[in-house]
């Protein structure tokens, strides 16, 4: 329609509630507040009667070819949504983080933002300590108090399908001979756009920590427990 | 070997044990052998076991279970914080709490600075011993 139907206000009833299930005025006195009089006139005498909706066809259900036995019961529909994990007050996006486990234990790592999953995205950056974007979870990790200046990174794009592995959908079915092959299951390359979003997150990341000194080195080292360090007693 | 700190009124001890852990605090007043009132001027008069009290090298003049307001004009007049932190023990603590509360970062920091000093103490070594070498 060309002029935009006006929002139609929702209607107020002009008959406060004075206490749970007791209205201010009565029956009658609600007739004559509505003007109800008024529309009878109106109308000739009586309320004027609105036609319904044309009553919607639904289709034509065909007898269930099958009844069960017995009553089946069926299990109510769960509809809890999941939260993210509740992230640790001491971690917020630009902190540095100490991986403990995995490949890259010891690294010490920027992080960047929490997924829907809960896990945390993190990057080394790349070319300090050889750590990618990855997702990492919070149980695995200590964070320490020292923070990089994020501001100039953007990671909107990435999510949790960012990271999940591509599945061959056509499942090759083996011949005999295919198994006594020389098995080469083929390398895949790692795609040049990943690179470029390496790439994109660290270069500011980069500027930024090279502008504390030490900063630099810092990221690139493992962290270790050395003699006479007591980790309930470390400030990290 | 006589004994140079005495358990007296206006010794400054150091609470070695307990809630107030840390603190200068004066001995006001002893109650018997094993007990003194002590006080200070961030905390209420208590009595306390002398078992939790080092005692310190400095004493405060006041009489017995002095006044709040002229207990710490004693100490201002005696300068006992600053001497504190100018003795070698109050040197110790302060450096011990410094140390306790690096961060990751700075640890990783004093480990630089520490292998640079190392360095330069070495090479200046090395040009003692060769000038020891030649003659």
């Amino acid at each position: 329609m060309a002029p935009e139907k006006e929002k139609k206000k929702p209607r107020v009833t002009r008959n406060p509630e004075l206490i749970k299930g007791i209205r201010k005025y009565s029956k009658s006195k609600m007739y004559h507040k509505r003007g109800l009089s008024a529309i009878k006139k109106q109308n000739d005498g009586a309320f004027p009667d609105h036609e319904g909706k044309p009553a919607e066809r639904k289709p034509e259900e065909k007898p269930p070819k099958f009844y069960p036995a017995d009553d089946v019961k069926k299990p109510l529909k769960n509809k809890r949504k999941h939260k993210p994990t509740r992230l640790r007050d001491s971690i917020t996006p630009g902190t540095v983080l100490i991986l403990l486990a995995g490949r890259f234990m010891g690294k010490r790592v920027v992080f960047l933002k929490q997924l829907p999953s809960g896990l945390l995205l993190v990057t080394g950056p790349y070319r300090i300590n050889g750590v990618p974007l990855r997702r990492v979870s919070q149980a695995y990790v200590i964070a320490t108090s020292t923070k990089v200046d994020i501001s100039g990174v953007n990671v909107e794009k990435f999510e949790d399908k960012y990271f999940s592995k591509k599945s061959d959908k056509k499942k090759n079915k083996k011949d005999a001979n295919e198994f006594f092959d020389a098995e080469k299951p083929e390398k895949q390359k790692f795609p040049q756009e990943k690179k470029d979003d390496q790439k994109t997150v660290d270069a500011a990341l980069i500027k930024s920590i090279e502008s504390v000194p030490d900063l630099k080195a810092y990221l690139g080292a493992r962290f270790s427990l050395k003699d006479g360090m007591k980790p309930h007693e470390l400030v990290f | 070997m006589p004994f140079k700190r005495y358990v007296e009124i206006g010794r400054v001890a150091l609470v070695n044990y307990g809630k107030d852990y840390g603190k200068l605090v004066v001995i006001v007043d002893v109650v018997d052998q094993n007990r003194a009132l002590v006080d200070a001027p961030d905390m209420v008069r208590s009595q306390i076991n002398f078992k939790r009290l080092s005692l310190t090298d400095f004493k405060i003049d006041i009489h017995r279970i002095p006044k709040k307001k002229k207990l710490i004009e004693a100490l201002e007049a005696a300068d006992v914080k600053n001497k504190w932190e100018n003795s070698s023990w109050g040197r110790k603590l302060i450096v011990q709490k410094r140390r306790a509360s690096l961060n990751d970062f700075d640890r990783f920091k004093i480990m630089l600075t520490k292998i640079k000093r190392a360095g330069l103490i070495n090479q200046e070594l090395a040009k003692l011993k060769k000038v020891e070498a030649v003659s």
